[in-house]
């Protein structure tokens, strides 16, 4: 019990007041300039690539709900993301069925498994929390590796179709169109998350994370409020899982492996937690950075990106996105000052 | 004997008075520490308790017992005759119990409506709406400036809670218990660190939310318990050392042994 008084992870969060409290049409533009943003991207980046930079994105939205939102770290996310990779491949393979529909299985799916993993991992908190989530996830590899007649083992699940009733050709043929038929299942996991934090579920969710105490004594039941948030974020990560699997064609283990846990975590404390765009600023860089490399022929990945997240997080406390806020917010503050002192 | 005759004190006189919070033989260990020992406590309905005692007493070890942020190693807390041993904090939040913290325990950024609003949004169970816009919470606005007017906090409403000085901060505390309109409500040393000021204000005002209440705090300072308090319990090492009216409990030899020490005896 008194381990509950002495209960979070030690988030750094942004001590400014955000931009858009102070400006309220700044979030509007926000959204048409991230919207066209993502429509624009296949112009400009090789579509497969743009595509798992939207899923990566999702995920990595996926895991700040958790730990900048609820002040969860969740270190098992691959689970959910793999789960739903496997289990879209699956339906799309067996049933047939257009991928958007195996997708939203898969991310179903992803959340079932949500709901055991979060009823154990909420009664701890902290290192422990993440611990039992890696537990969970490990579990699950364990599983896809050793059960070969339905994942393929180590070699994955091959020939995932792409299936999308008469326009089923098209995405086939071309990426480019894969990428607008797949979007808008990442846009609704984003709506989603955008509507969850700006909730009163939200609301509760960072109370608790600033002091689950003091939460508790009003009378919420933070580990109900924890489990449903720990489902909801494992529904977005299933649907990004979902997208990159169909995207690929292929469920591998690599959509399941510890490390792909840690990517994400990454990914988010690169692009700023708390914020909901810092893990689309994470994801292009880190998935962009991570296609240039390796078509250059470069076998030390891990170096460079490991490299600039130590780099990232010693010289920017609030990650990209989160410094890039905080400035752009000062810079008005005082531009707004040298006018009315003007 | 007490001087003046309170209509709240002649309740907490008669045995008869119901008792809206009662602790049996209330006992709480910490590793072979005991930090309360057979605590068997009677709030009456309706009176103001005071708990005091030195430093290390038990006081608030006590108030987490009561509120469920610690499950007691024995004994049993009764709540309006019901049995509430080992419910969680949340539970007994909604059965009527309300507290603040001894040190101020706030949520930093969230601005103080925003505080207030919360709590008045707990029993309603609008916090699991997800899928709703947080403008929804914009409908405990009138009540929560209410309260926020109760305890002198309207001007400071959009403030963020942070960035509060400590008196506001402590009647921003009281005005999140008074959200739960609690049947008991439970102070955890509502004057800590105030200046004269503050104390006085702060005794106004308990006084004022005390009205058709049982108000169970913790304070040091002896001219809040002097004011407030119907009746007073003495703690010392876990345990009670003493139990009457405030008169009654200051001409104790034992509580001026506990608090004095030896220099009791020898300026006597």
């Amino acid at each position: 019990m008194s381990s509950q008084l002495v209960s979070k992870v030690d988030v750094d969060l942004p001590d400014a007041p955000s931009i858009t409290a102070q400006r309220p049409y700044l979030r509007w533009v926000g959204m048409a300039v991230g919207l066209l943003v993502v429509l624009a991207l296949p112009f400009f980046i090789y579509p497969p690539v743009a595509m798992d930079i939207a899923a990566w994105a999702l995920f990595a939205i996926s895991v700040d709900l958790l730990l900048g939102y609820t002040g969860l770290l969740s270190f098992g996310h691959a689970a959910f993301w793999g789960t739903s990779a496997y289990t879209t491949g699956l339906i799309a393979i067996h049933a047939g069925l257009p991928f958007p529909v195996a997708v939203l299985g898969g991310a179903v799916c992803a959340m079932i498994l949500a709901v055991p993993t979060g009823y154990l991992a909420v009664r701890r908190t902290g290192i422990y929390f993440a611990m039992v989530t890696l537990a969970f996830a490990q579990m699950v590899y364990f599983i896809a590796n050793q059960w070969r007649s339905v994942t393929g083992g180590e070699n994955g699940l091959q020939g995932v179709p792409k299936n999308l009733g008469p326009l089923t050709d098209l995405i086939n043929q071309d990426p480019f169109y894969f990428y607008y038929a797949a979007l808008p299942l990442i846009l609704i996991g984003v709506v989603i998350a955008w509507r969850t934090v700006n909730s009163p579920f939200g609301r509760v969710l960072v109370a608790i994370r600033d002091n689950p105490a003091r939460a508790r004594a009003l009378g919420y039941d933070v580990e109900r409020y924890k489990i449903m948030v720990f489902v909801i974020s494992a529904g977005l990560a299933g649907l990004a899982g979902g997208v990159f699997s169909a995207s690929h064609g292929f469920a591998s283990l690599q959509e399941l492996i510890w490390t792909t846990s840690g990517k994400v975590v990454l990914i988010t404390v690169l692009g700023g937690i708390g914020t909901l765009w810092g893990g689309p600023v994470g994801a292009a860089l880190v998935v962009l950075l991570e296609d240039r490399l390796a078509s250059s022929g470069f076998n030390g990945i891990g170096i460079i990106t490991g490299a600039i997240f130590v780099i990232i997080v010693l010289a920017f406390r609030h990650g990209i996105w989160g410094t890039a806020r905080n400035g752009i917010g000062s810079w008005l503050r005082s531009r707004r000052r040298a006018r009315e002192d003007a | 004997m007490p001087t003046e005759a309170s209509p709240k004190a002649s309740g907490s006189a008669g045995r008869a008075a119901s008792a809206l919070l009662e602790t049996r033989d209330l006992t709480k260990e910490f590793r072979g520490f005991r930090a309360v020992s057979d605590v068997s406590l009677r709030v009456v309905e309706g009176t103001v308790h005071a708990l005091v005692g030195p430093n290390g007493a038990g006081k608030t070890t006590l108030f987490n017992l009561l509120t469920g942020f610690l499950t007691p190693t024995s004994g049993e807390v009764l709540l309006a005759g019901r049995d509430v041993t080992g419910m969680q904090p949340e539970q007994i939040a909604h059965l009527g119990i309300a507290r603040s913290f001894q040190i101020t325990s706030l949520f930093d950024q969230m601005s103080v409506v925003d505080h207030v609003e919360l709590a008045l949004a707990s029993p309603t169970g609008l916090g699991y709406r997800f899928w709703r816009s947080s403008s929804a919470m914009k409908q405990f606005r009138p009540r929560a400036m209410e309260l926020l007017d109760e305890v002198g906090l309207t001007d400071r409403s959009g403030a963020a809670a942070g960035s509060l000085a400590y008196g506001q901060k402590r009647a921003l505390e009281l005005a999140l218990a008074l959200a739960l309109d609690p049947k008991l409500l439970l102070l955890d040393e509502p004057t800590a660190g105030m200046g004269l000021e503050d104390v006085d204000r702060t005794i106004a005002l308990v006084k004022k939310v005390a009205a058709g209440r049982t108000v169970v705090f913790v304070d040091h300072n002896m001219h809040v318990v002097g004011s407030l308090a119907d009746t007073v319990t003495v703690l010392q090492s876990g345990q009670v050392l003493a139990e009457g009216t405030y008169e009654e409990v200051r001409n104790d030899d034992k509580v001026i042994t506990a608090y004095l020490g030896q220099a009791g005896d020898q300026h006597v």
